[in-house]
């Protein structure tokens, strides 16, 4: 796993209180992780805050899994 | 009890009597406060007084752009906002038919949209550290109507269908949202009635007396503190038990 995944692993699991190893790529935050709507905009605002970017909100309604999270971040950190 | 030590409030409308009632006694239990206004010579003297932990942030709440900047501009003064009390408003009476639409807008601009978007920028800072307090000051008259006020009354119900809904969405985060509603307060505004007005004011109360701007700072200190955390998505009515809901 990128630098970016293990970063974005590390706060899925503080943030949704999940399992590391249920935290792989294809892992859905809302039907695999537990997350409900509200869970998802603060991920969506923790990772702003961990890599420095924004996260437009038309961009943040496609990041569904870890995955998508880890590939958007890997085009767009900052930090 | 209600100690509020190391808590950061933003206060709105604080140069009236009941904003500063209320900027004053969070600041008399320990907090530090940005308080906010329209005029700031009077915002200065306030926070001249009320000496260290106080911070000047003038903003009128007409202005979109003001809006948008105050709650950044106070977790700049501050480095947080725990509390945000929403008290400025204002009022543009006249009977239902006569309402002009720009009274109309202006009220629910200062009273409505205002209120929502300081809201919405101290959620988005209180959900991150799992504590807030949005206090947002409502009116006895958003629930009873009142003649003459067709948007006044408006904007205060709308308030409160407001912080029901954010008491609901943010329980979970430790962000408490609730209403204070005032009756009939010893302010400036009601200094300005005559005493056959006051007097058909008072034959509705059964307290017999005004209340004070101090009475309703004391239901914000209790919602603002740690013992108030169980309560959210309410309106405190504080009104001499005029109206009882």
């Amino acid at each position: 796993m990128s630098e970016i995944g293990e970063r974005v692993k590390k706060i899925v699991v503080e943030h949704l209180g999940v399992e590391p190893e249920k935290v792989v790529d294809s892992a859905s935050f809302i039907d695999d992780l537990g997350a409900d709507s509200l869970d998802t905009v603060e991920l969506v605002m923790a990772f702003e805050e961990e890599f420095g970017c924004e996260i437009p909100d038309d961009a943040a309604e496609t990041i569904l899994t870890v995955g998508d999270a880890t590939k958007f971040l890997e085009k767009n950190a900052k930090s | 009890m209600f100690d509020l030590t190391g808590r950061t409030a933003l206060v709105t409308g604080a140069t009236g009597g009941i904003g500063g009632a209320i900027a004053q006694a969070l600041h008399a239990q320990g907090a530090t406060v940005a308080i906010s206004g329209t005029r700031r010579e009077v915002l200065d003297g306030f926070a001249a007084r009320l000496g260290e932990r106080a911070h000047v942030l003038p903003c009128n709440l007409s202005s979109k752009d003001d809006v948008e900047a105050l709650v950044p501009a106070a977790e700049a003064a501050m480095g947080q906002v725990d509390i945000l009390v929403a008290n400025a408003g204002i009022t543009r009476d006249n009977l239902f038919v006569q309402l002009r639409d720009e009274d109309w807008d202006d009220v629910i601009a200062v009273n409505l949209t205002a209120t929502f978007r300081l809201a919405r920028a101290a959620t988005k800072l209180m959900m991150r550290k799992r504590f807030g307090r949005i206090i947002a000051i409502t009116s006895i008259v958003g629930v009873t109507g009142n003649p003459g006020q067709g948007n006044y009354t408006a904007s205060k119900a709308g308030i409160i269908g407001l912080i029901k809904t954010l008491g609901a969405e943010y329980a979970k985060r430790g962000v408490t949202a609730n209403c204070i509603a005032p009756g009939f307060i010893k302010t400036p505004m009601t200094d300005a009635l005559n005493d056959k007005q006051r007097e058909a004011i008072l034959a509705k109360v059964p307290a017999a007396r005004l209340g004070t701007p101090e009475d309703i700072a004391a239901a914000a200190v209790y919602l603002a503190s740690n013992e108030g955390g169980y309560v959210t998505g309410q309106t405190i009515h504080v009104n001499g038990g005029m109206a009882m809901i």
